[in-house]
């Protein structure tokens, strides 16, 4: 179904590095922290593509390069046929009036000095100002709109000149999602939305977004650590580890028959909430933590925790190998060769050998 | 896994009542909370932020600030002793000790200008007077070889940031059971961490606890954690147990309809269906500020009646040790009484 659409998001071999640099005047970089190290991927329209990973493997930094609060190192990001990073200012900003954030911390996100209405109101004043609108809005019609978002995400708009302060976590949040719905947004970036939340309330808050997206159709880039959580919203799901992604797939297959050693084991480490199965699941436990993101492999980024690693993961980068059209893996299990009778040597002086 | 009636009971907490005084009126945190720990065994205590889960453990370790705080009411009986009535040099023989507490977030619970090794020796050589620097430096070694800690020797010298939080979190387990405490409390451990981090943290808590006998106390808000980890489960609301119970009872029966509710909001990766609503409990957790005598669920409850409105519901023991403070499990003769007391007080104010 979705093969034959055209995607609404394009990411290409996208890159965000950070310099790491030293000397207090004079500042040299010494390196640099590759947040996200050159992932690909198609978003369609009226889908949710959860992206699930460890703290630090990049997934808030991926959203972020998307929505150009950090100029991607190199790569490209196609929206609506537009690159939004060699696109001009006044393109990007117009482009990005469909592209909106969800954060993760309400308490953070929102500025404690406004009030909800002018929080609300924020992205449409600035817009409007700008005249980047296709009509412009008077205040009034803000006013309206600002109550509209209100009631639509379950808010009182009575509320409306409260501060922030006054309201309780799930209600925060939904301060944010009525923001990011202002500019009607094609695309909703949302990074970790419910991570901050108690149960009872995140469950409300996953049942608004699901309802806002048939309501508006739209499209949903889901970050979360909560593999239930991902698995309940998502269409497809992409797994990242170190800046990579490992394994994208429709979220069924992902989860019914992962082939990644680490997607296996995030999922088998995933606790589930009843008893029985509980106790009687057998777990993949990693040992080690993840490594720093600081310096470029030559082989496998999970290496060094993978369970199933072979000498030629060692030296050689696995490439997106496709299971089938919907089920991607960077794997060398995978391979059509099999390189598990490969020594050590044997694969170093392969990874030696002048690439042709 | 299940209880044993006959292991030694270690940790006893009997009506504890913890209230706080705040500008705007007294914050009953803690309200009547009672539970047993035994030898061995790991008990829960779920809840949402607010529901008083942790202040009720640090009253168990007397560590709730007075004032604003206080301990106003019940008893905790740790080996047969009510340690609320020990003086603060006694607690401080049975804190770090023989009850031991590993916190939520394990970048700041180290000190980070003091070495691994100066600050488990502390710990150790604070409770064991006549143990040697030497000896307690060889012990906390062998505690951070026990919890995984490659090698041992060299990374005692570091200081908490050259750590990963995962590695800090073992760091805390390892202090905390470097003398040979009988009660753990263990407070959120592993929220702060991975899912893949967590699962060795739960695996290490779980394996150490049988190795040695250490009752564990563990707080969290993740249901998941509790089905593979505890033996026995309690369900705080409003600062108090509106439910207690085997675990294997409170998954396959949850009989207050808050437990039913919180265990079908959350996704499970097994049998979720894609698409469906999630069950959800509407509103807000309750302002437990002057919260007036009701059920404190009752204005989200589905089930609500006239009486859960105007009295707080009896504990009613369903069989099994499974308790659980609901109305809808009184019979009718106590809820009519409830009521004409409730109607009675009503007139007189």
């Amino acid at each position: 179904m979705s093969t034959t659409k055209k995607p609404l998001l394009e990411v290409r071999d996208l890159k965000q590095h950070f310099p790491i640099t030293s000397g207090s005047l004079l500042q040299r970089q010494v390196g640099a922290i590759r947040a996200v190290d050159g992932i690909s991927f198609d978003v369609y329209p009226g889908e949710t593509l959860g992206i699930v990973g460890e703290s630090g493997c990049g997934k808030s930094t991926t959203v972020r390069s998307i929505s150009q609060l950090y100029k991607p190192t190199s790569g490209s990001v196609i929206f609506n046929g537009i690159d939004l990073v060699k696109a001009d200012q006044r393109t990007m900003l117009k482009a990005r009036r469909d592209i909106q954030m969800i954060f993760q911390d309400p308490y953070a996100s929102l500025d404690p000095r406004m009030t909800v209405r002018s929080i609300i109101a924020e992205p449409l004043v600035i817009y409007n100002s700008r005249r980047l609108l296709e009509t412009p809005l008077s205040s009034l019609d803000i006013e309206r709109k600002v109550e509209d978002l209100m009631e639509r995400v379950g808010l009182n708009k009575a509320f409306k000149n409260r501060y922030p302060h006054e309201f309780s976590g799930g209600q925060r949040q939904r301060i944010g999602i009525a923001r990011a719905l202002a500019l009607n947004p094609k695309i909703i970036l949302a990074d970790e939305p419910v991570s901050a939340l108690d149960v009872s309330i995140q469950s409300q808050i996953l049942n608004l977004l699901g309802d806002l997206q048939k309501e508006f159709g739209l499209t949903y880039i889901f970050i979360a650590h909560d593999l239930a959580v991902i698995q309940h919203i998502s269409t497809r799901v992409a797994v990242m580890y170190l800046g990579k992604i490992v394994e994208i797939s429709e979220a069924v297959q992902l989860y019914d028959n992962p082939l990644h050693p680490y997607t296996t084991a995030l999922l088998s480490a995933a606790p589930i909430p009843d008893p029985k199965v509980e106790r009687e699941r057998q777990r993949i436990i990693l040992t080690g933590d993840v490594p720093s993101p600081d310096k470029e492999r030559n082989g496998c980024y999970f290496y060094d925790r993978c369970p199933k690693r072979m000498p030629w993961c060692s030296c050689h980068l696995p490439p997106m190998l496709d299971i089938d059209p919907k089920h991607q893996v960077a794997c060398w299990l995978y391979d059509k060769e099999d390189h598990s009778n490969v020594t050590m040597e044997e694969a170093l002086a392969d990874a030696a050998k002048p690439k042709t | 896994m299940s209880l044993n009636p006959n292991a030694k009971v270690v940790l006893e907490v009997k009506d504890l009542k913890t209230y706080f005084k705040t500008d705007a009126g007294i914050v009953k945190a803690v309200d009547g909370v009672s539970f047993t720990v035994r030898e061995g065994e790991t008990i829960g205590i779920v809840g949402e932020s607010g529901s008083g889960k942790s202040v009720t453990n640090l009253s168990v370790m007397r560590l709730i600030p007075s004032p604003p705080g206080k301990i106003v009411g019940g008893e905790v009986l740790f080996e047969g002793e009510d340690i609320l009535k020990l003086t603060e040099k006694e607690m401080r023989e049975i804190r770090g000790n023989k009850i031991s507490m590993i916190f939520q977030d394990p970048m700041t619970s180290l000190n980070p200008f003091l070495k691994i090794s100066t600050q488990m020796v502390e710990t150790i050589r604070l409770h064991e007077k006549h143990v040697t620097k030497q000896e307690a430096l060889k012990r906390s070694i062998e505690m951070l070889k026990l919890v995984g800690i490659p090698s041992a020797e060299k990374r005692i010298q570091s200081y908490p940031h050259q750590f990963s939080g995962g590695m800090r979190q073992r760091v805390m387990i390892a202090m905390a059971l470097s003398c040979n405490a009988q009660v753990l409390v263990a407070d959120e451990p592993t929220t702060a961490l991975d899912v893949t981090i967590q699962a060795q943290i739960l695996e290490l808590i779980d394996k150490l606890s049988t190795k040695m006998g250490t009752a564990v106390i563990l707080i969290t808000h993740d249901l998941g954690v509790v089905a593979g980890m505890c033996d026995q489960v309690c369900v705080m609301y409003a600062g108090r147990v509106v439910e207690k119970a085997l675990t294997e009872d409170l998954y396959a029966r949850p009989s207050h309809p808050y437990t039913e509710g919180l265990i079908k909001s959350v996704p499970r990766m097994d049998t979720t269906k894609k698409g469906n609503r999630l069950f959800s409990i509407e509103g807000q957790p309750p302002n437990v500020i002057d919260l007036p005598p009701c059920c404190p669920f009752h204005p989200r409850c589905i089930k609500a009646m006239e009486v859960c409105r105007h009295a707080y519901p009896p504990i009613k023991d369903l069989g099994n040790g499974h308790e659980v403070a609901c109305w809808l499990y009184a019979d009718e003769a106590t809820k009519a009484k409830a009521l004409a007391e409730a109607n009675v007080e009503e007139k007189a104010t």
